[in-house]
């Protein structure tokens, strides 16, 4: 039996954090403060997105967990679990069949559609955090539309490395407003920002939700002769072939022999059931676990 | 041009049981355009007080100084830089310099300070220093270094850079040789053939007869010292 | 002519002591006015109250902006006072670390008041950040350097370049040179003196130190206990002072 609340939480902490959404739906990359719960798992571990999830999840959705493109990590895992547990809902990994996408640190590679959701884990909502340590003035400077000290971040990148080095977690403003940090997502995955789906943030530590609506602009801040470049590994996919995923580096032996991979699981065995192959895979049949 | 009108000043010095010392009282002077007048008097009359009122440096308790149609006793400290800048020269005894500033930049300031461009300026300074025998070696270095003599000449240089329509003049001659000497005088001479109003004190007799048109006693005016 | 600043009775206490009160003057372009006295005179609340740091009891302090004529800045909204702070305006630290960011480079320290006003060319930026560094003197090599290695008087020259690059027309400066060796305060005296010629700054100086008043400032304001007790051109006030307390302040400095 289970004595669960439909997905762990009570009715009216669903409504706060609804409030939160539709606020910060309203008002796309702004932060806005909720109420974050205590969750069956500490901080640090997707409480947020865990939260967002549990508010936005009905009975007839189908939901899909994500940890760095993969569905099978532990963590994946067990946030999939836990909302089969206590909400009953469908599960997938394929990512067109899922409804809400709970996602850490990737989107995944296939175009999202009007009606899905995806639910990021956040752990430092704040783009200024680094730079400006006071909340007073991190807000204020929102609030005002301050934002030279985001571009003085990129500048010291340049200074330093002669490029904006910045890999993941890369800022941007959304519909010419504001300042926002997409999650520790590679910039390769910023253009994916702009969307059809609605994209929820959520960071449990600190007590925050955001959120872009479809088809809201995201642009990635950048200097005029330092443009954005979203850039990936320059190799396909080993299993499957694919020259436009983002890749994950697989050492496969002693000798620093390595491997590259997509990150999105499902994404790359889709590929592979349609018959595509990459330089070290082999045609799709049931992979042993 | 200059025209002191019945100007009173005392010291109040109050850290010494607010002991009032007056120094001046009623005096009145002009002096035209192309006129150099002496200020003489005992040492302690009140010749440089008198200079220093003028100039708007000490405070003047009553009575007016009008430079034009600038009156120094009671003008806001805004016209009277004005003044300082376009209207009224001062050489003073002593060369206040700031540290690393060349000397040819000391002589260009009041140039620049008008709006001449740095280049003319510059040139003007170079000619002042080389009638004054000022080396050119010393003309990038700081005036801070040089000696008594030197200092005065590119004290004078400075004074006569840009062509003031009245001049002040604190012992111009002071500490200089007769070349040099003679350099000045013939620069204050050409200053007052331009219509130029000067006010000097020159404990040089020689030198102030040569250039004075008429002598102003100070003493006439201080109290306790009138005869 | 419009004065740049015109500060209308200015008072500001905490509860029953007085911080600083019915100051009220006129400031041109291109005038330097020097605030002395000791310490507990009230001339950091001043300058405070008049930057805009401290909100005064009474008074207004209006500015003559760019596009609106006079404006009292006290009521204006914190947005406007902010940009303010940001163009017209710069505010010069005594302690080179409250006014700058210690865990960003040189480069991006003078770069920032540009980016904050929307530049977005690198290359751009960076040649205007060489620039400004080597008018106060700090060589192109260390632009990539942090604050934190640099010398106390570089950190201030630093801060001088980081409030000037984007040209503002009145200059706060509290206590500019306190707590720098006296070669070191001599070298930034000159600078600032030469910056505020040439770029024809106002700016307001608050300092006990005379001899910078005497170097730096047209107009002086003396202040004791709150109070405005005699103001004049600076060398009127320092060389024929009227008050009794600047008699004594003027007599008590030691001469070398």
């Amino acid at each position: 039996m289970n004595d669960y609340n439909f997905a762990y939480l009570d009715e009216q902490t669903k409504r706060m954090i609804r409030r939160a959404i539709l606020k910060g739906l309203a008002i796309p990359g702004y932060q806005v403060p909720f109420a974050s719960r205590e969750m069956p798992m500490p901080y640090g571990w997707g409480t947020g997105g865990v939260q967002v999830s549990a508010a936005v999840l009905t009975p007839d959705d189908t939901f899909k967990v994500i940890d760095q493109g993969a569905d099978d990590t532990t963590n994946a895992v067990s946030i999939r679990r836990f909302f089969q547990k206590t909400a009953g809902v469908a599960v997938t990994e394929a990512t067109s069949e899922a409804s809400v996408i709970q996602t850490r640190h990737r989107i995944p590679e296939e175009d999202l559609r009007a009606d899905q959701i995806l639910v990021y884990q956040v752990p430092i909502p704040e783009p200024l955090r680094f730079l400006e340590p006071s909340e007073v003035e991190t807000r204020k400077m929102h609030a005002l539309e301050e934002y030279g000290l985001m571009h003085v971040k990129l500048y010291e990148d340049i200074s330093q490395h002669g490029d904006i080095a910045t890999a993941y977690a890369y800022p941007v403003k959304v519909e010419g407003r504001y300042v926002m940090d997409p999650s520790p997502i590679p910039k390769f995955d910023n253009p994916k920002l702009e969307m059809a789906g609605i994209q929820l943030f959520g960071a449990g530590r600190e007590q925050r939700i955001y959120a872009i609506p479809p088809y809201t602009q995201v642009v990635s801040l950048d200097f005029d002769d330092y443009p954005f470049q979203p850039t990936k590994a320059d190799h396909a996919c080993g299993l499957c072939g694919a020259e436009d995923s983002y890749l994950d580096e697989l050492i496969v032996d002693d000798e620093g022999g390595r491997m590259f991979m997509c990150s999105d699981t499902d994404y790359c065995a889709t590929r592979r059931k349609h018959g595509h192959v990459g330089a070290q895979g082999f045609p799709f049949a049931e992979d042993a676990a | 041009m200059i025209s002191v009108e019945s100007v009173s000043k005392s010291f109040v010095l109050h850290n010494q049981g607010a002991a009032e010392i007056p120094v001046m009282q009623g005096a009145s002077l002009k002096v035209g355009t192309g006129e150099c007048v002496a200020l003489v008097g005992a040492s302690g009359a009140g010749k440089s007080t008198l200079m220093r009122m003028i100039y708007g440096n000490y405070l003047t308790a009553s009575g007016r100084i009008m430079i034009g149609d600038v009156d120094v006793a009671t003008a806001a400290p805004r016209d009277i830089i004005r003044l300082r800048r376009e209207t009224l020269g001062y050489v003073s005894q002593f060369l206040r310099v700031v540290p690393r500033v060349s000397t040819l930049d000391v002589v260009a300031e009041p140039l620049l300070a008008t709006g001449t461009k740095r280049e003319a300026a510059v040139h003007q300074a170079e000619i002042l220093l080389t009638r004054l025998n000022i080396p050119e070696r010393l003309w990038q270095l700081s005036p801070t270094t040089f000696s008594g003599g030197e200092q005065q000449r590119v004290n004078i240089a400075r004074g006569f850079a840009f062509p003031y329509p009245a001049l002040l003049l604190d012992e111009p001659t002071a500490s200089l040789d007769p070349t040099n000497r003679a350099t000045v005088l013939s620069m204050v001479g050409e200053a007052k053939a331009r219509g130029t109003a000067i006010i000097g004190i020159f404990h040089d007799h020689a030198a102030r007869d040569e250039i004075c048109d008429r002598q102003f006693d100070v003493t006439r005016f201080t109290p306790g010292l009138a005869a | 002519m419009t004065p740049l600043l015109q500060v209308d009775s200015i008072a500001k206490s905490y509860g029953s002591r007085i911080g600083c009160t019915d100051v009220s003057f006129d400031l041109y372009p291109g005038e330097v006015m020097g605030i002395v006295g000791e310490s507990g005179s009230g001339k950091s609340t001043l300058l405070n109250c008049l930057a805009g740091h401290l909100t005064p009891d009474r008074g207004a302090v209006r500015f003559d902006t760019r596009t609106d004529g006079l404006r009292d800045t006290i009521t204006m909204s914190e947005p406007e006072r902010r940009m303010l702070g940001r163009t017209d305006w710069a505010f010069v630290h005594q302690h080179a670390r409250d006014g700058l960011r210690m865990n960003v480079s040189a480069g991006g320290n003078v770069g920032e008041r540009l980016m904050a006003v929307n530049a977005r060319h690198y290359g751009e930026i960076r040649t205007e950040a060489i620039d400004w560094l080597g008018r106060v003197e700090i060589t192109e090599d260390r632009i990539d350097d942090r604050p934190t290695a640099f010398s106390g008087g570089m950190q201030q020259r630093l801060q001088i370049a980081r409030n000037l690059v984007t040209g503002p027309r009145l200059v706060f400066m509290d206590e500019p040179t306190g707590g720098l060796d006296v070669s070191v305060q001599a070298r930034l005296l000159d600078l600032l003196r030469g910056l505020v010629r040439e770029m024809n700054l106002s700016a307001i100086i608050v300092t006990h130190d005379l001899a910078v008043v005497r170097l730096l400032a047209d107009r002086l304001m003396v202040m004791k206990d709150g109070h405005v007790i005699e103001t004049g051109l600076t060398d009127q006030v320092l060389d024929d002072p009227q008050h009794a307390y600047t008699q004594l302040l003027v007599s008590s400095v030691l001469q070398v």
